[in-house]
């Protein structure tokens, strides 16, 4: 049940939102899509639902294309949130449910397990328009996964929320792939993607610039960090050749290396010039390859 | 097919227990009701009233005798009393308040009787109308027997003339529409523009606010994620359709109910009016077919309008098209009552938007080829048809579109969404 990609593009008017997009989406893992915003990760959401069509190229889902034929194995989180303000938190579930092919019993059950599991029980018989925004957002997540999808698309699961709420949606994040389901999630948080991903995709103007398994692309991307607390002046070392980016902090300076090789040529350099409580070299983050790819800084 | 069921169910259900439908229901049912009893009503509140008392003065002796058998006679609210003083006491005892008017009798030349109305209020034109009017048959009686002609040739005078229209047979041996059948169908075409107008404009209203509401809410992405927008569209139409059915019939049932019980006292009054005692089968088919056909056209263009739109205050200036075409239909159709058969009509009842109204009007009132009719039905169907393709079409677009959407140019946004480039 792969999710292929195949030189997707889509048009408004004469703007590429998407260009050229072929990625392939494994099977009970989790897939992340960076990107600021318009980068072009909702329309590829929609257009992997069906939602809208592309300009050419090709979707298929285990080989076919998806369709409303299979809609009841999908679930979506939409970036825009949206429930229904009047209605209760139960009634908006057993309809939502039920447009995905589920009993009405079923997804009462289902639905006390979640509520219990996100803590907020007795929000069953409460209006949406009643709970807090981050309250809301749990709601809507039980929304598209109550029906134990096989394909999981989350748009920005976790803007929004506290840093408790984004651990217990986080985990059940985790807990659902466990369970099989293969999850495409967009985020413009790097932690979580470093967190969660097997493999990610970052999307600038439309277009992949990384794409693979989150550690070969660490490893391919080659420069790395290297911290140095020292007592003494470290400004000299910007001139070993390999440093690419030089920054002084507080207990001493941040590098940029090109290579681990550099790093051994930089420590020559400190060595016996005075006393070093820590020489640590380390993997590059995401945000750091994503600043690097595109140009730009993230929060 | 299940899904649509899904909608169907939830559109029909939110709405049937919403607040605004339960108390807009009620009140419809309780004007019925009153409507129904109108006469009970007006007579509760006339019923306490005082018949007017009137002071008169009597000069020619013989008239007032004659005037209070009359007034006895007529089933009138007027207590009569000879007053014996002046006209200048009388006056100021009305101006007291002891009597409503005056009503001073003289005797004129020719020995006929004359009279003045003295009063101090112009409250009721009735009062002296009644009272002229019965002063004026005793003057003809008078009159008459001064002039010595007997009272059977005064009533053959003033009966009227026998006066009958005979309609023609033509070739095919039907007969052109006799006045009576004229009537009852203006009483149907009647009430078939009201319910039309009445339907359009507040269910139409619905389907769009309701569209939009799950777009300002943004519950609409994950509803299409879960079935295909097309259906939704066509769930949302005939649920509401449903719905409508629903108050209709209540309506009907109270009202049907209402016209049992109270059938001997309505004979002869709106039903003679509306003429609704004998209408041709035929005419109440056409009415439910213009009727069904009419509500899903205009259906599917507010759905379409209501699926562009993403605030529900948007709702409104979108609908105004559509309300206009209605408004106009009405007019013509008003207008057309009076003269079925003018060239206008006959060209606007092919007009997919009047159609419904002005066609069935037609039928109602004229022998129209059965190919007219036909043809009408058949350019409806067709434009339902188009109108629910591009209705499909810019709803899937356009329930992905977000921002103030009030131009054309969104329309043409929303079908460019809907396709590929």
């Amino acid at each position: 049940m792969t999710l292929q990609l195949t030189n997707v593009t889509k048009k408004f008017g004469s703007v590429a939102a998407v260009d050229q997009l072929t990625i392939e989406i494994p099977e009970k893992q989790i897939f992340g899509f960076l990107g600021a915003n318009g980068a072009g990760k909702t329309t590829t959401f929609r257009m992997i639902l069906g939602l809208l069509d592309e300009t050419s190229g090709d979707i298929s889902w285990d080989g076919k294309p998806i369709d409303y034929s299979r809609s009841n194995y999908i679930g979506y989180l939409p970036e825009e949130r949206g429930l229904y303000p009047k209605l209760k938190v139960k009634d908006q579930i057993v309809y939502l449910g039920r447009l995905r092919g589920m009993k009405k019993n079923d997804i009462l059950s289902e639905l006390k397990v979640w509520l219990e599991r996100f803590k907020v029980p007795d929000y069953l018989d409460k209006k949406i328009e009643e709970l807090s925004k981050g309250n809301q957002q749990k709601i809507q997540f039980i929304s598209a996964v109550i029906h134990q999808p096989k394909l999981l698309i989350l748009d920005e699961p976790f803007s929004g929320l506290d840093p408790v709420n984004v651990e217990m949606l986080k985990q059940a994040v985790v807990d659902l792939k466990n369970q099989g389901t293969s999850i495409v999630f967009s985020s413009h948080r790097m932690e979580h993607v470093e967190e969660l991903c097997e493999h990610l995709c970052i999307m600038q103007q439309g277009k992949p610039i990384v794409h693979g398994a989150l550690k070969e692309i660490k490893r391919s991307f080659g420069k790395k960090n290297l911290f140095i607390h020292a007592d003494f002046d470290l400004s000299y070392i910007q001139d070993v050749p390999g440093v690419i980016g030089f920054k002084n902090i507080p207990e001493g300076c941040k590098l940029v290396i090109e290579n681990e090789e550099t790093s051994q040529k930089v420590f020559t350099a400190i060595q016996g010039k005075g006393f070093v409580r820590k020489f640590e070299l380390e993997e590059p983050s995401l945000n750091d390859i994503f600043i690097e790819k595109a140009g730009e800084s993230y929060e | 097919m299940n899904k649509f069921w899904i909608v169907l169910a939830q559109t029909y259900w939110s709405r049937f227990k919403s607040k605004s439908f339960l108390i807009t229901t009620a009140l419809i049912l309780l004007l019925i009701l009153g409507l129904a009893n109108i006469q009970t009503i007006i007579d509760m509140f006339s019923g306490e009233e005082e018949p007017d008392k009137i002071a008169v003065i009597d000069d020619s002796n013989n008239v007032y005798q004659a005037l209070i058998e009359n007034i006895a006679n007529a089933d009138v609210q007027i207590e009569l009393s000879e007053y014996k003083g002046t006209v200048e006491e009388a006056e100021s005892e009305v101006q007291e308040g002891n009597y409503q008017a005056l009503l001073h009798i003289t005797t004129g030349e020719d020995n006929l009787p004359e009279a003045s109305f003295h009063t101090n209020e112009i409250s009721s034109s009735q009062l002296t109308y009644q009272l002229e009017n019965n002063l004026q048959q005793i003057k003809v009686a008078m009159a008459t027997s001064d002039a010595g002609i007997d009272q059977a040739t005064v009533e053959e005078i003033y009966s009227p003339v026998p006066f009958e229209t005979v309609m023609i047979e033509n070739e095919s041996g039907q007969e052109a529409k006799t006045e009576e059948e004229l009537n009852n169908a203006r009483g149907l075409v009647y009430i078939m523009l009201f319910l039309l107008y009445f339907a359009v404009i507040t269910y139409g209203n619905m389907i769009a606010m309701d569209i939009a509401n799950e777009k300002s809410s943004r519950v609409m992405e994950i509803l299409i994620s879960s079935s295909s927008p097309v259906s939704q569209m066509f769930a949302k139409i005939i649920g509401i359709a449903l719905l409508g059915l629903t108050q209709f019939g209540l309506f009907s049932i109270i009202g049907y109910t209402i016209i049992q019980q109270k059938k001997d006292e309505m004979v002869g009054g709106f039903f003679e009016y509306f003429g609704l005692s004998d209408v041709a089968i035929s005419t109440f088919v056409y009415a439910i077919i213009f009727f069904l056909l009419g509500y899903l056209l205009y259906a599917t263009l507010s759905a379409m309008l209501g699926s562009l739109v993403s605030r529900i205050e948007d709702v409104q200036q979108l609908m105004m098209p559509v309300i206009f075409l209605i408004v106009i239909a009405f007019m013509i159709a008003m207008f057309g009552l009076n003269m079925p058969d003018s060239k206008l009509v006959t060209i606007t009842s092919f007009i997919p938007f009047f159609t419904p109204m002005l066609m069935f009007m037609r039928v109602g009132m004229l022998d129209v080829p059965f190919w007219e009719i036909g043809l009408s039905i058949f350019i409806m169907i067709v434009s339902i048809t188009i109108l629910g393709f591009i209705g499909a079409k810019v709803y899937r677009g356009g329930v992905l579109m977000y921002g103030r959407a009030t131009s054309l140019k969104d329309f043409k946004k929303a079908l460019q969404l809907s396709k590929k480039e």
